[in-house]
């Protein structure tokens, strides 16, 4: 066999299959470096189990026949019976029904009925169902009164926690002012939403519906047939038990930045009124992020343009970023954030406590030791307008998110390449030079050989 | 000679083809095969569903009703939100829905293409809504707005409606679609993702004290450079170019006689 011919052959395979080597372990190698998917968020199990509350009229109007040919307050009980049986295990659920046993006409008496027929806590069901089942349609509408009674039996604790209201009819014995009542229990601290199903509405019950739900950051719904009604409390409940997650800590921002409150990495609540600014403070050091974002919830009607501004200030007041947002229209909150690393600014306190020093000064120049933190300043502040008749007070819900991480330098590496084309480039650019050097190698030794 | 030269290019290119990959195909999205579809929302940044890309939403909802979900991103992904709110029932008016997009820290993010506000005629039985989104970026500076790795939140709802529709049935359905290998082509890197801290804050009494820190870093560490994904590519090129030049070299070698 003539070996001159299969030697070319043999050289050829052997070098394609090195650099499909090559370009194979290249492949492992970018999938290995390739980055993960960033960490969530280790998830945290808030304390207790979710709360709920069912609030439901059962007074004289709903008697009235218009759901499918039925009577409003069997589509409700129906409605009821459905929700019990589908309940969550871990889900503690109470029934509170107002207008349900006084059949005088005495508004005073009329407007203190309701009760609490079904406690809340783990569900009885047989039992709930059966106090379900002997409501009958009687007196007067007194939802303010029912939503604080509501608020009450949930009691306070350390969770959010849901009532669902579900009423035909205008509250008949203002005052208290059911919406007002719902912006007054909102404010108390405790993270509290009502969530309003009104059954065959007219303009005024959605009005008011929709005030309560505003207040609370709640939803409103307008049922319409029996489908409607059970899955919608079917599905607040279930959201109840999916979303409700730790109430954020309360806080009061003050007027000023030196006697802000001190605030750890968590999310805060507060309450700010038109044209308030709300100041808090963080500390942060070298090498660490702050990174801020806040909400502002328009719990009442408000002018259609609105704006929120964070800003980050140094504590001499010197601005050192800001978050805005803007906005038209409908909206329930508005928000802003901001990042801001503390490494630029300590070069800056360094080269003010040198300025310091070469003075003579004697006041401590902030942040002149590496680790110690440097205090930032937030400030909140909104630019909505109240509409004529908007109530100013109690403030609009804050929603504050602050957290410290460990800050990210800019990149600073030599300039290399990466990616596949650089690889084929290399390789080519290496080969051609291969070429030529063989080929040059060759003239050159051919030449050589004859002179 | 001149034969196994062409073939060994070709070779060379179709190796090099192979393992390149293929360019992003901007198709209309579809879920992913096998994920679940999720039925549920939050309504707040704070109870937000968290969903991820190739995931189906579809969830029923009331007309007014502000509809939260959240999703993790990675450097280097550009994401395209689509959505389409169905109306069950007859409505009275115009309404104009909105689906809006906020990262990590509540800022809002642009949308670079999509349907972002639009608005449905009363006569309407659907919308449909969409939203594309930048290319996520692996580092921005800390003053800079661009987006990076974290939590992203998505807000569907109506922005302008005749008042008597709000509270009527609709049923929406979402879906966020991820284009791009989590490869972004910037250096730098996020210490820690954009992913909000979601527990309850303590308001502190006093300035922390200073933890006594150990200066852990070892002697070399102040000047051996990061190695980055970089270098491993400059490496591999460069390790491949000197293969390829040896190949070369070997090629133009005259056949040795017997």
């Amino acid at each position: 066999m003539d070996l001159t011919r299969i030697r070319p052959v043999i050289n050829n395979r052997r070098s394609t299959a090195v650099i499909r080597g090559l370009l194979a372990a290249t492949v492992l190698l970018g999938t290995v470096v390739a980055p993960g998917a960033p960490a969530r968020a280790d998830e945290e199990t808030p304390a207790g189990p979710p709360r709920v509350e069912l609030v439901l009229d059962v007074s004289g109007s709903m008697r009235a026949r218009d759901i499918d040919g039925r009577s409003r307050i069997s589509v409700a009980q129906q409605a009821f019976n459905e929700v019990v049986d589908a309940l969550p295990e871990e889900t503690q659920l109470g029934i509170r029904v107002l207008g349900a046993t006084y059949k005088g006409k005495d508004k005073k008496v009329g407007c203190q009925d309701t009760q609490q027929i079904v406690p809340v806590g783990p569900v009885d069901r047989t039992q709930a169902k059966a106090a379900v089942a002997t409501l009958r349609p009687t007196g007067f509408t007194p939802v303010g009164l029912a939503l604080r009674s509501a608020a009450e039996d949930l009691g306070s604790g350390a969770t959010a926690r849901r009532i669902v209201l579900i009423t035909d009819g205008e509250d008949t014995c203002a005052p208290p002012d059911p919406c007002e009542v719902a912006r007054e229990l909102a404010a108390q601290g405790t993270k509290l939403v009502v969530d309003t199903l009104g059954l065959a509405p007219d303009e005024k019950v959605r009005r008011q519906l929709l005030c309560i739900a505003g207040a609370t950051g709640g939803t409103y719904t307008a049922a319409q047939s029996a489908d409607e009604l059970t899955g919608r409390i079917k599905q607040l409940v279930d959201r109840a038990r999916d979303t409700y997650t730790a109430a954020p800590a309360v806080v009061g921002g003050s007027a000023r930045c030196p006697d802000a409150p001190l605030l750890a990495p968590g999310v805060y609540t507060d309450r700010e009124r038109f044209s308030e600014h709300r100041w808090y403070r963080v500390p942060v050091r070298a090498g660490q992020e702050l990174r801020a974002s806040v909400s502002i919830a328009l719990d009442r009607p408000v002018a259609p343009d609105h704006g929120v501004l964070l800003r980050a200030t140094a504590p001499d007041g010197r601005e050192l970023v800001r978050g805005v947002d803007a906005g038209s229209g409908r909206t329930d909150v508005v928000s802003a954030g901001l990042r801001w690393s503390a490494d630029a600014d300590a070069e800056d306190a360094d080269e003010a406590r040198d300025a310091d020093d070469a003075e003579g000064g004697e006041t401590p120049a902030p942040g002149g030791v590496d680790a110690a933190p440097t205090t930032v300043c937030l400030v909140v502040s909104n630019a909505f307008a109240p509409r004529p008749g908007t109530r100013a007070t109690p403030g609009m819900p804050i929603e504050l998110t602050v957290d410290v991480v460990a800050s990210s330098p800019a990149p600073a590496g030599p300039d290399l390449g990466r990616g596949w084309w650089l690889l084929v480039l290399l390789t080519l650019a290496g080969l051609a030079t291969g070429l030529v050097a063989g080929l040059l190698t060759r003239w050159w030794v051919a030449t050589w050989r004859e002179n | 000679m001149r034969t196994p030269l062409i073939r060994s290019g070709a070779a060379l290119v179709a190796a090099a083809a192979l393992t390149l990959p293929a360019a992003p195909a901007l198709a209309a999205p579809t879920p992913s095969p096998g994920a679940a579809t999720v039925t549920k929302a939050g309504t707040s940044f704070l109870t937000a569903t968290g969903i991820t890309a190739g995931q189906p939403v579809r969830v029923g909802a009331s007309t007014g009703d502000y509809l939260y979900w959240s999703f993790p991103a990675d450097a280097g992904q550009v994401h395209e939100i689509t959505g389409t709110v169905t109306f069950p029932k007859g409505r009275t008016g115009a309404s104009t829905w909105t689906v809006e997009v906020f990262d990590g820290l509540r800022r809002r993010q642009a949308c670079t293409a999509g349907a972002q506000t639009p608005t449905a005629a009363a006569s309407a039985t659907s919308v449909a809504l969409g939203c594309t989104l930048r290319q996520v970026r692996s580092w921005a500076e800390p003053w800079s707005a661009d987006p990076l790795p974290g939590t992203y939140y998505v807000r569907l709802s109506v922005v302008d409606l005749p008042e008597p529709d709000l509270g009527l049935p609709v049923d929406v359905e979402l879906l966020v679609s991820a284009v791009g290998d989590g490869d972004a082509p910037d250096d730098g890197e996020l210490s820690a993702p954009l992913v909000p801290n979601t527990k309850a804050g303590t308001v502190l009494t006093a300035e922390p004290a200073t933890p006594a820190e150990e200066d852990d870093e070892g002697f070399l560490d102040g000047w051996l450079p990061d190695l980055s994904s970089r270098w491993i590519w400059t490496t591999t090129g460069g390790v491949l170019a000197a293969v390829a030049g040896v190949v070369g070299f070997a090629l133009t070698r005259r056949p040795r006689r017997p």
